[in-house]
């Protein structure tokens, strides 16, 4: 018996997961439809004139327009989706960060408070240096999105003037939106 | 000098620390620092399946707790395709909306209490409390619900849901005018809430700013009429909208609301039917994969959910857009030209809950 | 009657006195005396604040026990933490626990001050108030209604005067120590 222990209880071994037989496969999750409105489509006839100096990549998800763009692109793209005429994006709805494995991708969210239309604009960055310019002089908005987002996830807006973190204490080691960050898993002896 | 109303303070609404400087009494700058709730919700979601998530979305804006589970029960089903059925929607939005009365019933005491006055809270809160007690025998529990279900709703009303329905609409008026009457016009609170912490529309709209502080700034914008869900198109309510943006219009306009809430209830009490209160879903929802991102009005603005599905039946990524976390980021722009005692009123008029902020 | 004056016997004065007097012991006096009047630290954290309050409002008055809802630790008697507790208030909390002045109680409200509650797999919370002070009653539920909470502070009163009987210090309860 080790001195370290506190408790005399024995550790439980933990349960493992049951293992599955080969024959039984899963089938193949199925994918959500698009449905994109009337807006909507009107939308996306509109974008390719007004993005037309950018290189961007035209989709949709569900009802919304989708534009995924190149990092460095980012503030300009916002910047025009907010003044331009035609689209009047004036309302960032939320700045959002998702960890998929090999990348992450910053979307931000855009309503036309008159127009209303929407879209989704999109950014991926490789994990070792996610670093986006920032759309805090475009929206003042974006300000706490962005610091959220380096603090879960550790995305760098550049040019932001206040990176200290936001939701996590100072001294937190690690971005614990990541996937990689491990769940606290509780032992309740 | 710098001075320091730190996480623990009666007028914070929450744990929030604001650090102001002062020359005199004047506010020269002010630093807002949160995240002292914050309990990682969404890390969570990634975890627990859509059933036990809805428990977690109860507590995030935890006054309003059927609006937040109301947002994210309408992303999977968006995702999911699913028709709800339409007594299920009639429920869920007579519920929905008496939850804004409760989280209007609860400004409008801690609102007095914030200006000085002890007796409006007590009056809030006993109309609050008639609501509650309300939920108690619908949904079983005072605060943390649990109601709203993937599909619909988890059961249907009790049978003596009209009777108390009438006599609580009755109650509820009378106890509005009330509080209308004891709050809005007094002097003293007119003295101290007109023509201070003033914001503009573009500003307004600029910071993301939803909900009462919007609708007060003269922006005439509600999730329910620019993009309707559920049943919102069949009921005829207005929308009261202030003029100058100062914390008086955002006091009377959450006051307003709570009047056109109760003719939303009434005009949905006798359009319900009877019918079945939940689609044909699996127990434990498994939406396809894709993402969808979905508004819904709840009593402090735009409450958005973004919600990313790999087909499993745990989501991949849960992202809570929450109307206090932009609605709090204007403070700064508030306090501008506020003096000390101001503080405390703009800080209040700006109805935060802090579950929602820190999540 | 009229006559006594001055260099009053001092039977009379007693004959006089005592039907009308109790006689009691002191600590058990001081403990009716703290018990009857509680003061809470305002402490809201989250969601069981609003229980709270709702305990302190007409309804179920907690005012009729005495229990007044005081903004400042200096003056206040209990600390009720209702809510949860997360690492970056765990400084505030101990300073505040600091400021109050002795004899001092803590009712830890609800289940995440309990032990974690919902959030126990969180990487941002503490699994309950007693990691950083000591609590002498737990009032469970999420939130927990405010019954329950009147229940806890009428299980606290108790303990103030059973503590006083036992004539020692109001004392917390002990905790073994867990590793960190």
């Amino acid at each position: 018996m080790s001195d370290e222990r506190v408790s005399n209880v024995p550790e439980k071994p933990k349960a493992e997961a049951p293992v599955r037989p080969a024959h039984r496969k899963e089938p193949e999750a199925p994918t959500a439809p698009v449905a994109l409105d009337e807006r909507g489509t009107a939308l996306s006839e509109l974008l390719p004139k007004a993005f037309s100096r950018f290189e961007v990549e035209y989709g949709a998800a569900m009802d919304e327009v989708v534009a995924k763009v190149k990092p460095a692109d980012v503030a300009e793209v916002c910047r025009t989706a907010k003044e331009d005429g035609r689209l009047s994006f004036d309302y960032l709805r939320s700045i959002s960060v998702v960890d998929y494995v090999e990348r992450l991708e910053v979307n931000y969210h855009l309503f036309s408070m008159d127009k209303r239309h929407k879209m989704v604009i999109k950014a991926s960055v490789p994990h070792d240096s996610p670093s986006v310019p920032t759309v805090s002089g475009v929206w003042r908005g974006a300000d706490w999105y962005e610091r959220e987002g380096h603090d879960l996830f550790g995305v760098v807006f550049e040019g932001h003037p206040d990176m200290r973190p936001l939701l996590l204490y100072e001294g937190f080691e690690g971005h614990p939106g990541r996937k990689s960050f491990p769940f606290h898993e509780y032992d309740e002896w | 000098m710098m001075l320091n109303m730190g996480p623990q303070h009666p007028s914070t609404h929450g744990v929030f620390r604001l650090v102001l400087w002062l020359e005199g009494e004047r506010i020269v700058r002010a630093e807002p620092h949160i995240g002292y709730l914050h309990r990682g919700s969404e890390k969570l979601c990634e975890r627990e399946d859509y059933t036990q998530i809805i428990t977690l979305f109860d507590r995030l804006d935890y006054v309003a707790n059927l609006n937040c589970e109301l947002a994210f029960c309408m992303a999977a089903e968006k995702l999911m395709a699913l028709e709800v059925p339409e007594r299920a929607w009639y429920i869920r939005t007579i519920l929905c909306e008496l939850n804004r009365i409760a989280s209007h019933m609860l400004f409008y005491g801690v609102y007095g209490l914030d200006v000085g006055a002890m007796t409006p809270v007590l009056y809030g809160f006993r109309e609050r409390e008639r609501v509650i007690l309300l939920f108690e025998a619908v949904t079983g529990a005072r605060m943390m619900h649990n109601y709203i279900r993937v599909g619909g709703v988890k059961e249907d009303l009790p049978d003596d849901f009209g009777k108390r329905m009438t006599v609580l609409i009755d109650e509820l008026k009378r106890g509005i005018d009330e509080c209308d009457a004891l709050l809005t016009n007094s002097e003293l609170f007119l003295e101290r809430t007109k023509g201070v912490g003033t914001i503009d529309g573009p500003t307004a709209v600029d910071y993301g700013v939803t909900g009462p502080m919007l609708r007060a700034a003269g922006v005439k914008e509600d999730v329910r009429i620019s993009e309707p869900y559920g049943i919102y198109d069949r009921f005829d309510f207005g929308i009261p909208v202030g003029t100058h943006g100062d914390c008086w219009d955002r006091y009377y306009v959450r006051v307003e609301e709570m009047r056109q809430s109760l003719s939303i209830i009434e005009q949905a009490m006798s359009q319900m039917e009877a019918g079945p209160i939940t689609a044909k879903v699996r127990r434990i929802a498994r939406p396809p994969r894709g993402e969808a991102y979905l508004r819904t009005e709840s009593p402090r603005g735009d409450f958005g959910v973004f919600l990313v599905s790999d087909g499993g039946d745990k989501p991949y990524r849960v992202k809570v857009r929450a109307p206090s976390f932009a609605n709090l980021q204007s403070i700064t722009h508030l306090l501008r030209d506020a003096y000390i005692a101001d503080a405390v009123v703009i800080l209040g008029s700006t109805d935060i809950i802090l579950g929602e902020v820190d999540r | 009657m009229a006559s006594i004056t001055g260099n009053t016997p001092a039977e009379a004065v007693f004959e006089r006195v005592l039907p009308n007097a109790l006689v009691v012991k002191s600590n058990e006096l001081f403990a009716l005396a703290r018990k009857s009047s509680l003061w809470t630290l305002s402490f809201g954290l989250a969601c069981c604040a609003i229980e709270m309050i709702d305990a302190h409002m007409s309804h179920h008055d907690l005012d009729r026990f005495g229990v007044v809802t005081w903004p400042s630790p200096r003056q206040a008697d209990v600390m009720i933490v209702a809510g949860t507790v997360v690492k970056k208030m765990g400084e505030p909390i101990k300073r505040l626990y600091e400021q109050m002045p002795d004899p001092k109680w803590v009712i830890a409200m609800g289940s995440c001050a309990t032990n974690g509650g919902p959030y126990y797999r969180s990487y941002s919370v503490v699994m309950g108030v007693d990691h950083l002070i000591p609590v002498d009653v737990y009032v469970p539920g999420c939130p927990p209604r405010p019954e329950a909470l009147l229940y806890g502070v009428m299980e606290l009163q108790k303990k103030i005067s059973q503590d006083a009987k036992k004539r020692t210090l109001p004392q917390p309860l002990q905790r073994k120590p867990t590793p960190s």
